[in-house]
């Protein structure tokens, strides 16, 4: 690799440097610049995460190759990589051993295809549970959790068959009197085995395994899935679809940022919002089966554009709901500001250090709410929101309450876009036909409601998929939550957890 | 905070009223599902709800039934917290190995006389999941199932027909996992 001299290498590489150094390529249809790299580079631009210069988006193993995902998100301008690095003898050097927010992604392709990285500071397992019968377990059924050493410490576990209407996943909590000295999260209960079934599955049924990878995010997802694959087939799309696109992806943020107002609320006791929250949801989701046929907009988009069109009729009923969600939300929003037993709940409560947000790159409303104002919609600047303005709301107490105003203020940011796509939908195809089947590879990054979502696929000679990788906002928010909740009262994780809401079966594929 | 009280007071019920066919069908089934139930169960019937590894939508839409418009509780059902608690398990998701022994535990844990009921097209068949090295099978291959709510997700009116649905099977054979 030219331009980097060993000692550069050592202190670490900047994406952009990066970048320049193989920039000789034509700008590839998805907007990453891929990056053949030597060990050192490889280990560099970990190195540079770690100093804070650019964001690990994504971590994954395909085919003996280790890549990573690698973007500035105070500059996205400055460029998006996929950097890939061959694995010689199921081998690499870890980037986790520079840069934590890593290990849980390395763990995890280690126990999926026991590509071993070395230098990994921790050894055991993640999403294998030494269950899987047709797979011999690599790190073997035991796992021992973090050590904490104290006087007066008890634990709690917790899962993973929670008390609540919720996925599973296992907390473990240490803690001296009602106070949580560490909380420990184990996950995998969820995992599917995404990533196999999706080898040399036809597109088709690939999207559908991508909708539900997180059943509450299909609409972001069956967006990330269709944008990879069309940016691997040169795939144009008509106008129209773009902008449906839009419309669901919105409506999906919007039901759920309001109904998630409600359920924190429920956890501070307070049912009458999530009463009326739930109103405002089922209204939504009643609406839009009525448009799309499907409450969820399951599967509704597809590559090469959408599944299902919107009448005139339909666009009326988008427009009514609107205007009923707002006048709803407005009222809800005023008692959620002016109850001071509430406010007591969710100020100060479950603190997200900027610092660590910064380190994870964390997305979202989590990350939003202390101070990383990053948002795909805007960075990335994908269609169809290249055609709107609109404001990433941001706040930097990083407590529940903040996480609630970044959603509560981007729901009107929805809300207005959501009106702008459907001003400019022209009659006209919402899908083109596929090009001619050819292999290639594509990658691209939406905005779910939680935050974004990373999703790359290989297209093999044949047409079918040869590998799809999904990385869910919520492995870079998981590990938060464990800080977040540290030094506040058992009793508040509900609200701590409710406030983040990650992904159990989006992190766990 | 009030004035959300007072409007909600004000308003009446939120339980949406006539226009669809789905409404009456939903008074019906609260009489239907309210005799049988106070017939057989003592008026309640406690629901367990176990997520086995699905993608987290059925949970999105049981949710749902406990809102104001669908109101579970209307009918003398329940949600509880443990499975010590509940007389019925709503399980979703193709079970995955990595679930498939809590999901046992919590089987052997719900006392009886106790009924099963797998939510949602993975639940019957693991759905888009099928042929996981990671999914055990559908829910019936590791604990005994009464009934299965087609839909992915099933709609929460679809959930409500289908605990209709149980209370008849329960009136029927109500000692069968009892007598194992």
């Amino acid at each position: 690799m030219k331009g980097f001299n060993a000692k550069t290498l050592e202190h670490g590489v900047a994406l952009v440097s990066a970048i320049e150094a193989v920039s000789e390529e034509d700008a590839p249809a998805d907007g990453f610049v891929r990056i053949r790299a030597s060990d050192a580079l490889w280990t560099g631009l970990a190195k540079g995460c770690a100093a804070g210069w650019h964001d690990l988006g994504a971590l994954w193993y395909d085919d003996g190759t280790m890549h990573m995902a690698l973007w500035q998100a105070d500059d996205a301008a400055a460029g998006k990589a996929i950097v890939s690095l061959e694995a010689r003898h199921g081998v690499y050097p870890s980037v986790g051993a520079h840069h934590a927010p890593a290990m849980r992604l390395e763990r995890a392709m280690r126990d999926l295809y026991g590509i071993n990285p070395l230098g990994l500071p921790d050894s055991r397992s993640w999403l294998d549970h030494g269950a899987w019968p047709s797979r011999p377990s690599i790190t073997g059924k035991g796992y021992q959790f973090l050590r904490v050493d104290g006087s007066g410490l008890h634990q709690i576990p917790v899962g993973p068959v929670h008390a609540g209407i919720i996925e599973p996943g296992h907390f473990r909590f240490t803690c001296n009197g009602e106070i949580v000295a560490r909380l420990e999260e184990r996950l995998g209960y969820q995992h599917k085995g995404v990533e196999a079934l999706c080898a040399g599955a036809p597109i088709a049924k690939a999207g559908k395994i991508a909708a539900r990878i997180s059943g509450d995010s299909t609409v972001a997802y069956s967006f990330a899935f269709a944008r990879a694959v069309e940016a691997a087939l040169d795939w144009e799309i008509p106008e129209r679809a773009i902008l449906l696109r839009g419309i669901m992806a919105e409506l999906e943020r919007l039901s759920h940022h309001v109904n998630d107002v409600g359920a924190v609320c429920n956890d501070a006791s307070v049912v009458a919002i999530l009463a009326q929250c739930a109103l405002i949801r089922e209204d939504i989701l009643a609406t839009v089966a009525g448009c799309f046929g499907h409450r969820m907009m399951m599967d509704r988009i597809v590559p090469g554009g959408t599944a299902c069109d919107l009448d005139d009729e339909g666009a009326q009923a988008i427009r009514a709901l609107l205007g009923r969600l707002e006048a709803a939300f407005a009222r809800v929003v005023n008692a959620y500001d002016q109850s001071p037993s509430l406010q007591d709940r969710v100020q100060k409560t479950g603190i997200s250090r900027p610092e660590y947000v910064r380190q994870f790159a964390a997305g979202g409303f989590i990350g939003r709410a202390s101070g990383r104002a990053f948002d795909a919609r805007q960075a990335f600047a994908y269609a169809p929101y290249n055609l709107v303005t609109f404001e990433v709301p941001s706040r930097t107490a990083g407590d529940v309450d903040a996480r609630l105003w970044v959603r509560i203020e981007e729901t009107a940011q929805s809300v207005a876009m959501i009106r702008r796509f459907l001003d400019m939908l022209e009659p006209g195809p919402i899908a083109a036909p596929p090009p001619p089947l050819h292999g290639g590879h594509g990658a691209a990054v939406t905005e779910a409601f939680r935050g974004d979502v990373f999703l790359s696929v290989r297209i093999g000679e044949e047409g079918n998929v040869a590998h799809l990788h999904a990385r869910d906002a919520s492995w870079f928010q998981w590990p938060l939550l464990e800080a977040a909740i540290k030094d506040n009262i058992v009793a508040d994780f509900p609200l701590c957890n409710k406030s983040f809401n990650c992904s159990y079966s989006g992190h766990d594929l | 905070m009030h004035m959300l009280l007072l409007n909600a007071l004000l308003k009446g019920p939120a339980v949406k009223p006539a226009p669809e066919p789905a409404s009456w069908a939903l008074e019906e089934l609260a009489r239907a599902l309210g005799e049988r139930a106070r017939r057989k169960l003592g008026r309640s019937l406690s629901i367990r709800e176990v997520d086995a590894g699905s993608c987290n939508a059925c949970e999105l839409e049981i949710h749902a039934l406990n809102n104001p418009v669908y109101d579970i509780e209307r009918f003398g059902l329940k949600f509880v917290a443990s499975p010590r608690h509940a007389d019925v398990l709503l399980v979703t998701g193709p079970v995955t190995w990595n679930m498939r022994e809590a999901l046992e535990r919590t089987y052997a844990a719900t006392p009886d006389p106790k009924w099963v009921v797998a939510a949602g097209d993975c639940a019957r068949d693991c759905g888009v999941f099928a042929g996981s090295y990671a999914c055990a099978g559908p829910v019936s291959s590791v604990i005994p199932v009464d009934l299965h709510i087609p839909g992915c997700p099933p709609q929460p009116m679809d959930l409500l027909k289908g605990l209709m649905g149980l209370i008849d099977a329960a009136c029927c054979d109500g000692k069968r996992h009892a007598a194992r």
